[in-house]
C-alpha cells in the first residue's frame, strides 16, 4: 500500500508532523542552549573587550609617540635646512629640558653642554631666527638666556630704515625697541636683524618684525614693539653656533 | 638619616619645577613647587629639619636659576621663618594658615627678586610685576599647594613618625 501510493496522505500529514515537533523542539533547544551559554560568552566578552581596550590604549599610546617624533623629525628636517642654507656657521642641535623656575627670568636650559663645545656666549637660534645666547654651561647642559628676557639687550638693524638699534625684552616676554630716534621712519612689518655691533651676536640673524610703533612727538624718542619670528613657548630644538667666539667690548666701554 | 631624603626630594622637586611646572604658565606667572614644598614641611609640628631643607633648596636654586645667587636663599629662609612663625601662632595648622604663608612668601620671593634685578639694571615696571606675574602665580600656587601639602603631610610622618601615646 505504501509502494502504491496509498499511504501518501497519512505518511505526508506524519512527516510533516514530526518535522514540525523537530522544529519546535529545535527552537526550544536553541533558546535553551543560548539562555545556558550567554551568560559564560559575557564573560567571555567583557574579558576580549578589556583585552582590546587595552590595545586601542596602547595604539593611542603608540600613535602620540609616533606623532611625537614625526614633529621632532620635522623640527630637525627644518634645522638641517637652515644649517645647510647657512654653511658659513658650524652649529650644535640641542633639545630644549626645561626653563628657569623663576617666572622673572627667560631662560631655557638645554641638554649639551661644554663637553659637546658649548661656551659661555654663544648664540642660539632656530630654522626661524635668533633664539638667545647661552649664559652659563655645565659638562652636559647649558643656560640659554632667551632674546625677551628682562636683562637681554641685542644691537639690531632695521632692514627697511637701515638703522641700527637695541632691542631689549620685557616682562611680558615681549620685544621692545627702545631709543630710536625720532627721524627714523619706521613702519609695521619691517623685517629686524642683528647688526653685529658690540660682538655679541654674528649680524644678519632674522629676530621679527616691527608690530607697533609708538611715536609722541613730547617724547624724546620713538618705541617700537617688536614680533619675534621664534615662538619661544613652543621651543623644543635649537641650533647653537658653535664657532662663534663673542667679543667682550666691556673693558672699552668708558666708565661714567 | 630619614631626613637625607631631602636631596633626592628637592632635586627631583627642582627637576619638576623646571621641567613641568615652569611650562604651565598663567599670564607670565608660573607656580613654585620648591617654595611650596618647604612651606608645607615646615608646618608640620613634628618637623625639625626645616631650616636645612631650606638651606638646601637655596643652594640648588643658585645652581639652576639664572637668579642671583644672593636671591633664593634668603626668601625661602623668610619662608620658612614665615610658616615657622604661624605653627607657633596656630592649632594643627589650619588651611587659612597654610594659605596665608604660601601668599606671603610668594609676596616675599617677588618682591626680593624684583628688587635685585631692579637693582641689576633691568628695567621692570612694578605694575606689570604685579598684574602678569606675582598674582597669576600666587592663584597658581594656592591651586598646587594642597596636593603639596597632603604629599609632604604624609613624608613628614615617615620621617617622623608619631610615638604611640601611653
Amino acid at each position: 500500500m505504501a509502494l502504491s501510493g496509498s499511504l501518501g496522505f497519512v505518511s505526508n500529514n506524519f512527516n510533516s508532523m514530526l518535522v514540525t515537533a523537530q522544529a519546535w523542539i529545535s527552537t526550544r533547544f536553541v533558546v535553551i542552549q543560548d539562555f545556558l551559554t550567554v551568560p559564560r560568552d559575557v564573560v567571555a566578552l567583557r574579558q576580549r573587550n578589556t583585552e582590546l581596550e587595552a590595545e586601542v590604549s596602547r595604539l593611542q599610546a603608540q600613535v602620540v609617540q609616533l606623532q611625537n617624533s614625526v614633529s621632532d623629525a620635522d623640527a630637525l628636517a627644518a634645522l638641517v635646512n637652515f644649517s645647510r642654507s647657512n654653511p658659513e656657521n658650524s652649529y650644535s642641535a640641542a633639545s630644549v629640558i626645561g626653563r628657569d623656575p623663576s617666572p622673572f627670568l627667560r631662560y631655557v636650559i638645554i641638554d649639551k653642554g661644554s663637553n659637546e663645545g658649548l661656551r659661555r656666549g654663544m648664540p642660539v637660534v632656530t630654522d626661524q631666527g635668533l633664539v638667545g645666547r647661552v649664559d652659563a654651561v655645565i659638562n652636559s647642559a647649558a643656560r640659554v638666556q632667551l632674546i625677551t628676557d628682562t636683562s637681554s639687550a641685542v644691537n639690531i638693524r632695521l632692514e627697511k630704515a637701515k638703522k641700527e638699534a637695541v632691542l631689549t625684552g620685557t616682562v611680558a616676554g615681549d620685544l621692545v625697541l627702545d631709543l630710536v630716534a625720532q627721524d627714523v621712519v619706521l613702519e609695521n612689518g619691517d623685517i629686524v636683524l642683528t647688526s653685529g655691533l658690540g660682538g655679541g651676536y654674528p649680524a644678519g640673524l632674522i629676530v621679527g618684525q616691527v608690530l607697533n610703533v609708538r611715536k609722541r612727538d613730547a617724547d624724546l624718542f620713538q618705541q617700537a614693539v617688536i614680533q619675534p619670528v621664534v615662538d619661544f613657548t613652543k621651543l623644543k630644538i635649537v641650533l647653537i653656533i658653535t664657532d662663534f667666539r663673542p667679543v667682550d667690548i666691556s673693558p672699552l666701554v668708558p666708565i661714567p | 638619616m630619614k631626613n637625607l631624603v631631602a636631596f633626592p626630594l628637592l632635586a627631583l622637586a627642582f627637576m619638576l619645577q623646571t621641567a613641568v611646572v615652569s611650562r604651565i604658565t598663567l599670564l607670565s606667572g608660573v607656580a613654585d613647587f620648591v617654595l611650596l614644598i618647604l612651606i608645607s614641611w615646615a608646618l608640620q609640628e613634628s618637623v625639625r629639619s626645616a631650616w636645612h631643607w631650606a638651606a638646601l633648596a637655596g643652594l640648588i636654586g643658585i645652581f639652576v636659576s639664572g637668579l642671583p645667587p644672593y636671591v633664593l636663599m634668603p626668601a625661602y629662609l623668610a619662608a620658612v621663618a614665615l610658616a615657622r612663625y604661624v605653627l607657633r601662632q596656630t592649632w594643627q595648622t589650619p588651611i587659612l594658615a597654610l594659605f596665608s604663608v604660601t601668599f606671603f612668601s610668594t609676596l616675599i620671593l617677588h618682591l626680593i627678586t624684583y628688587v635685585s634685578l631692579s637693582f641689576l639694571g633691568a628695567s621692570i615696571s612694578p605694575g606689570d610685576v604685579l598684574a602678569i606675574i606675582t598674582l597669576p602665580s600666587i592663584f597658581l600656587n594656592f591651586l598646587l599647594v594642597l596636593p603639596v601639602h597632603s604629599f609632604i603631610r604624609d613624608l613628614a610622618l615617615w620621617v617622623y613618625p608619631v610615638e604611640d601615646m601611653v
